[in-house]
């Protein structure tokens, strides 16, 4: 009895949690643009969302700059991380102290900030700003899942390598970097979804003129929804998905090989 | 430790972070600050930051505290039980089914509010349905219940992760030495389960309230332009007014409650573990 009650909880969650998402999907199929009346089976949306050249653009806009700052980010956390070794610990701490205050701080308040030094810069608002603006809120999140690696590297292993003869950046490389790897993987995973999905601080950040597909959408939603947005959502949903999928078999497959 | 041959080295890797946190870290926040507590022509006031005190001010912020409150609240009260269901499957890592429940949140955050301006407007899906069933139709959107729809809609995921997290973590053989100790299953759970998963808790409700008292997107597509909060504000001051000092001033009023909220949360963190 109790197992069913528990089961039911769960399909209540998840139907709350899934059923939106489905009538989004099933609305982006039908012809009719009311929401209320269902007008037939139709592709139109799909087609007519993929020639639309603002969507194109800012879609390219977001995957480059979720890339670009994915990697920017990696690259400086994880070597600002490994430094951290070798820094004192009132040093380390400050440091991380500053790291968290934009994973602390309200998005709002990240962005407005970032807003004011550009414009007390001069800088031009765009492609770059948010770049800029990504990388700064990308790194504390490889950082956070870096350092707990770095804390547990065996040194002795390291010392090892040296005793027998290797050199030092060789040591580093064949010793220490394959153990803080898996975190430079989940912490660029999770900077890249996060610039993914961020609209706040893009929002403050972009200027006129500029869209992400996230500022995209909400400049959109606010002239009243198309159902090309729908069927928008149902791509973004199954790629979702698919990623997900991939991800899942991607590790059982590696262990399977060993 | 040999890493390095010596400290200048480390520090020289770091510095590049460095420069940067200074940068886009630092330096900005004290931008705002400075903007905040000065007025157009240059000159100290509180003048910005005691603006929130005016009546139509006041009444954003207490409203966003208020949403933010209850969001949070319904989220902590799906998910625990949600997070004690899953941790009693004994899953193993990474298991399909909690993923399942955290999957929303990599779904574009604006499309997951949009989703619920389709369901709930006038002429929409819901009411197409219960009109269907000849049921009474509703009218939630542009209320503050649409609001706090869909802010648990979208941070409910931030609520379920941590707290399933902290509850997976906790020792069963814990549990079990309550229980050979006579402990009832109600007291185990007030005196062994929750005060164990308090960190998890508490990091939800962080992650909730926090974005749920700021957002600013929620508010105006599921709220209509009538019901403003205090992130609305802040952004009509950046975006349309273009006062900025008014804006900062306010948005450091936000980071005190951030600052309030962290600081309760250490505080019951560290009481948690001393006990």
């Amino acid at each position: 009895m109790k197992k069913i009650l528990e089961r039911i909880y769960l399909a209540i969650i998840l139907i709350f949690m899934y059923a939106p998402i489905f009538t989004l999907i099933v609305l982006s199929f039908n012809s009719s643009k009311s929401r209320a009346k269902w007008g037939g089976f139709t592709l139109k949306w799909y087609t007519q969302l993929l020639s639309d050249e603002a969507v194109a653009s800012a879609l390219f806009n977001t995957l480059a700059i979720a890339i670009l700052s994915t990697i920017f980010a990696t690259i400086i956390g994880t070597f600002t991380c490994i430094a951290m070794i070798g820094l004192s610990a009132k040093v380390r701490s400050i440091l991380m102290g500053i790291t968290n205050i934009p994973m602390i701080n309200a998005d709002i308040v990240t962005g407005i900030s970032l807003m004011l030094l550009f414009r007390f810069l001069h800088i031009g608002s765009g492609f770059g700003t948010i770049l800029l603006a990504h990388i700064t809120f990308n790194i504390p999140f490889v950082m956070l899942s870096v350092m707990p690696r770095v804390k547990n590297i065996n040194f002795y292993v390291y010392e090892a390598a040296l005793d027998l003869g290797a050199s030092r950046s060789y040591a580093f490389f064949k010793t220490i970097l394959p153990d803080i790897v898996p975190g430079i993987v989940s912490g660029a995973l999770m900077a890249f979804t996060m610039s993914l999905d961020d609209f706040i601080i893009t929002y403050f950040t972009k200027g006129s003129g500029f869209e992400t597909l996230s500022t995209l959408i909400y400049n959109e939603v606010k002239r009243g929804i198309q159902p090309e947005i729908y069927a928008l959502s149902a791509i973004i949903f199954i790629v979702v998905l698919a990623l997900l999928f991939i991800s899942y078999r991607a590790p059982m497959s590696k262990a399977k090989d060993n | 430790m040999k890493l390095f041959k010596s400290n200048k080295s480390a520090g020289l890797m770091a510095s590049p972070y460095i420069a940067w946190a200074l940068i886009f870290i630092v330096i900005p926040l004290c931008m705002v600050i400075y903007y905040g507590i000065t007025s157009a022509d240059g000159n100290l006031t509180i003048e910005n930051i005691a603006t929130i005190f005016k009546p139509g001010f006041f009444k954003a912020l207490k409203r966003s505290v208020f949403l933010a409150l209850i969001s949070t609240f319904v989220c902590f009260i799906l998910s625990y039980p949600l997070g004690m269901i899953l941790s009693s499957m004994k899953l193993k890592k990474n298991a399909y089914i909690v993923t399942l429940f955290i999957l929303p949140m990599w779904m574009n955050f604006l499309l997951r509010t949009l989703t619920w301006m389709t369901l709930l407007e006038k002429k929409g899906v819901i009411n197409t349905i219960f009109e269907f069933m000849h049921l009474p139709t509703i009218s939630i959107i542009n209320t503050q219940g649409a609001i706090v729809l869909g802010m648990v809609y979208n941070f409910l995921p931030f609520m379920i992760l941590p707290i399933y997290n902290s509850l997976n973590r906790i020792d069963e053989n814990v549990i079990n030495a309550a229980r050979d100790l006579g402990a009832d299953s109600l007291q185990t759970f007030w005196r062994i389960t929750l005060p164990l998963s308090m960190p998890g808790i508490l990091s939800g409700i962080t992650m909730v309230f926090i974005p749920a008292l700021t957002t600013f997107a929620i508010s105006s597509m599921l709220g209509g332009s009538k019901i403003l909060l205090i992130g609305n504000v802040i952004e009509q001051e950046f975006t349309q007014l273009y006062d900025w000092h008014l804006g900062s001033g306010l948005s450091i009023v936000l980071m005190i409650f951030i600052f309030i909220n962290m600081i309760i949360e250490n505080l019951a963190d560290k009481g948690g573990v001393n006990k």
